[in-house]
């Protein structure tokens, strides 16, 4: 018999771990990125001008996103070891 | 423990090898390919964490030790057969260089083998759909979409940061997503074997039915795969990492990461999926999600055809060896004489095109990223 429930959890657990994991990331490599200020690098993919966010404030939230992202995967994997 | 249950004890470890060596891609094709790992330090942490990862969980272990066939009606001469014909799948698209299932490899080895011997009835057909077939058509599905959508979302949260700055950290990210799939590839494919060997040991009365796999079990499937992962199967890898697409940091890391969270989530539940598959969804998803990234599906193409094989192949192959392996001795020495036979000649054709920790980035000979009719090489 197929376990449907189990296949939907499987599927949107997957997706939501995947993007929040994607999501806090992108935002600790954006936050962190704010401490290399190089003038002459070239211009970011979209064409338009280099996000500005101070050094502090960029590492502030690299750290909290990663600290985040480590936790997910961390709990997920308690999860599977608890059992 | 009679000989032939030693022996059907070493096979299995033998297709856990192949199993490890074959699915080094899985987890290390797309740092490999970024340059975030060098080869040879990836697929050593490969085998150290597909190890670790054995000891996890053993949910898939018990869907194939005790729901898969009917214990009862299934002997070790049909194991065997089954195992000899997913381990001669496994090195055929091996040589082929084709990210075919392993899993898939192993469960039509088995079905096969038990369909010629024992007969339709001896199959759980409602568990082979339900925990293993519908699973593996949804799980490189889910895989893609997932990738697809957190590919594309990282690019557009970081399109406006320097490039370098975005490299230089994603790639920095892969060495631990990497190692996340690595993990999980040992939790989910290293239990296909301990599953195997339990159910042996259910069939000949060693243990009772149902039982987990006893901490011998899991300690040798563990260290069978993570040899196997670290001796490093260049051929695939290179498939996976260069030659569906030009794969970027950002990428790999979605990838893989997706492909975690679905290995992961299904191996906890108790679904016996294909990382194979898991990671060549993820790995085509995260090329749809790229702006501008686009995907040789030739190459595409020639792994879904494999993947369609696979499972009819290694029945067949399965079916043939457990039908020579139950005529009796003389039908088993048989059978592991013609494995080791074949193993061997592909062994050596392998070597005459060899693939290498320092030739798997070479990909001068691969037609432009848009060319839709790649050969496969390697």
């Amino acid at each position: 018999m197929i376990n449907w429930l189990s296949l939907l959890t499987v599927q949107l657990v997957s997706i939501g771990a995947t993007l929040a994991v994607v999501v806090l990331v992108s935002l600790a490599v954006t936050g962190l990125s704010a401490r290399h200020v190089d003038h002459d690098a070239p211009a970011s993919i979209s064409g338009r001008h280099p996000l500005t966010v101070s050094a502090r404030s960029g590492a502030v939230v690299g750290v909290t996103s990663l600290v985040l992202a480590a936790a997910i995967v961390l709990f997920g994997l308690w999860q599977i070891v608890a059992r | 423990m009679s000989v032939l249950v030693i022996v059907v004890i070493v096979t299995a470890l033998v297709f856990d090898f192949t199993n490890g060596f074959h699915d080094t891609a899985n987890a290390m094709a797309t740092s490999i390919a970024t340059g975030a790992l060098r080869p040879r330090v990836a697929v050593l942490l490969a085998g150290a964490l597909n190890l670790i990862g054995a000891f996890l969980s053993v949910q898939v272990a018990l869907t194939i030790s005790s729901g898969l066939v009917d214990e009862a009606r299934i002997t070790p001469q049909i194991i065997f057969g089954g195992l000899v014909g997913a381990i001669l799948w496994n090195l055929l698209t091996w040589l082929g260089g084709l990210p075919s299932s392993s899993s898939h490899a192993l469960f039509g080895g088995l079905i096969g083998a038990t369909w010629v011997s024992a007969g339709s009835g001896a199959i759980h057909f409602s568990t082979v759909v339900g925990k293993i077939l519908v699973p593996l058509a949804l799980s490189p599905i889910v895989a893609g979409l997932a990738t697809l959508a957190a590919t594309a979302v990282a690019y557009r949260m970081t399109a406006r940061v320097d490039q370098r700055a975005v490299t230089r950290g994603f790639r920095t990210a892969q060495v631990v997503s990497a190692s996340m799939v690595a993990l999980a590839h040992g939790t989910n494919d290293a239990q296909k074997t301990m599953g195997v060997i339990t159910l042996t040991l259910i069939t000949v009365g060693l243990l009772p039915a149902y039982a987990a796999p006893p901490l011998w079990v899991v300690l040798l499937c563990g260290l069978a795969i993570a040899a196997g992962t670290a001796t490093g199967g260049w051929r695939i890898i290179r498939t996976l990492g260069h030659r569906v697409s030009d794969i970027q940091s950002t990428q790999g890391f979605t990838a893989e990461t997706a492909s975690t969270a679905v290995i992961l989530t299904s191996a906890h539940l108790g679904f016996a999926l294909s990382t194979t598959q898991v990671t060549t969804g993820a790995v085509l998803g995260s090329a749809a999600g790229r702006p501008g990234a686009t995907v040789r599906w030739g190459v595409a193409l020639e792994m879904v055809v494999a993947w369609l094989l696979t499972l009819p192949a290694a029945a067949a192959l399965g079916a043939l060896a457990a039908w020579t392996a139950s005529t009796g001795t003389v039908g088993t020495v048989v059978v592991a004489a013609v494995l080791a036979v074949l193993a061997a000649v592909i062994y050596r054709m392998s070597r005459r095109a060899p693939v290498t920790a320092a030739t798997v980035n070479e990909v001068r000979s691969l037609p432009p990223v848009a060319a839709t009719s790649a050969r496969t090489a390697a």
